[in-house]
């Protein structure tokens, strides 16, 4: 049988759940690990002192990236069976913008909220507070928001697809520009070297 | 933990969920059931006339909380706590810069939080669902978020200095 497997039937929803649980366990571990359980180690970034949230994010990307192009290549994976979310580049655009400047503001983004919380952050916890507000007003706005959220093609489009290339010319591409990213983000690091935050 | 070591264990799980369940890794989406499943237990017609609410309620009228982020999330804070009492980082305080109250800190935690799950709402996941999962999955919109989410944070750092500097 190949993978995903819940696609292709190997299991039923109640084991789905069980791995979630599982997974979640892994993902927040290495959040933690990573420092991501600390506003103060996440905001850096934005002040260009401490570069770990690029760091993490990209070679987390990457590795993903590797692993399914490599697994779908050997027939393993059929990548098609795996869930995709509809591109609306505009909502997208502008919710990224905002969704960075939340981010500075509040300290956290949803998941590190939750790794934060569950290690003592007042915080944390209170930014999920806000989370919940916010989705709620979301919510109840979204008469009015559909429009704007709707905006735009609707399907998933890939990269490769998008410009014209083939997947590993991409996923090559995306290697090489994290290994320069973390090689720069390193001289970067040693240029704004904070005065010691604590 | 060195960024590298835990950026390919992060690699790792998202590539298991992948491979096992056919799905990436999310957040912002467990909160978003939480409030279908809050709000559908006070006013369930609210819940079912609203369409943005209605989409994380379950057609087999199963809880809103039998969401497969929902575990996910509760995992996730079980991995975290276990994490941080192993590495002696657990500890109940507020973060924040030298320079702001505790109290104004929380008010800008919240004043984030709802800014942030506006953003997560219109792109449709967080650094999540979107960055990491669609990032690996190299979908388009997922990397034009990611790099908006970078610009937006860059673009409003330095007025909110006062608050980490």
């Amino acid at each position: 049988m190949m993978a995903p497997f819940y696609q292709s039937g190997s299991f039923g929803e109640g084991t789905s759940l069980v791995l979630a649980v599982l997974i979640g366990i892994g993902f927040g571990f290495f959040l933690e690990r990573a420092g991501f359980g600390s506003a103060r180690k996440l905001v850096s970034q934005f002040y260009l002192n401490d570069l770990a949230v690029f760091k993490v994010m990209f070679t987390a990307i990457v590795t993903a990236m590797v692993g399914v192009t490599l697994l779908a290549w050997v027939g393993w994976l059929d990548l098609s069976m795996v869930y995709l979310v509809p591109t609306y580049l505009l909502p997208q655009i502008a919710g990224g913008l905002i969704l960075g400047a939340g981010f500075v503001i509040g300290g956290y983004c949803p998941g590190t909220s939750v790794a934060a919380t569950a290690t003592g952050r007042i915080d944390g916890l209170v930014y999920g507070l806000g989370l919940f507000a916010g989705m709620f007003a979301f919510a109840e706005l979204f008469p009015w928001l559909k429009g704007f959220y709707e905006y735009g093609a609707g399907e998933a489009i890939m990269i490769p697809e998008a410009f014209g290339l083939s997947r590993g010319v991409v996923v090559g591409a995306v290697v090489l520009m994290a290994v320069a990213g973390l090689y720069g983000a390193a001289r970067i690091e040693r240029k704004f070297a904070a005065p010691s935050a604590e | 933990m060195h960024p590298v070591l835990a950026g390919i264990g992060l690699g790792l799980v998202l590539l298991a969920t992948f491979v096992l369940v056919g799905r990436g890794l999310g957040a912002s989406g467990a909160f978003n059931s939480v409030i279908a499943w809050a709000v559908s237990a006070v006013a369930p017609e609210h819940a079912k006339g609203n369409e943005f609410m209605a989409g994380y309620l379950r057609d087999d009228g199963a809880s809103p909380l039998k969401s497969w982020l929902v575990f996910e999330v509760l995992g996730l804070f079980a991995g975290a706590m276990l994490s941080g009492f192993l590495g002696g980082r657990t500890k109940v305080m507020t973060e924040k810069g030298p320079r702001v109250s505790v109290r104004t800190r929380l008010g800008m935690a919240f004043a984030g939080g709802m800014l942030m799950a506006f953003g997560a709402a219109l792109a449709r996941g967080c650094t999540s669902g979107q960055a990491l999962t669609g990032g690996a999955l190299l979908n388009l919109g997922s990397w034009a978020f990611m790099l908006m989410v970078f610009a937006g944070g860059y673009a409003v750092a330095y007025f909110f200095r006062w608050e980490w500097r």
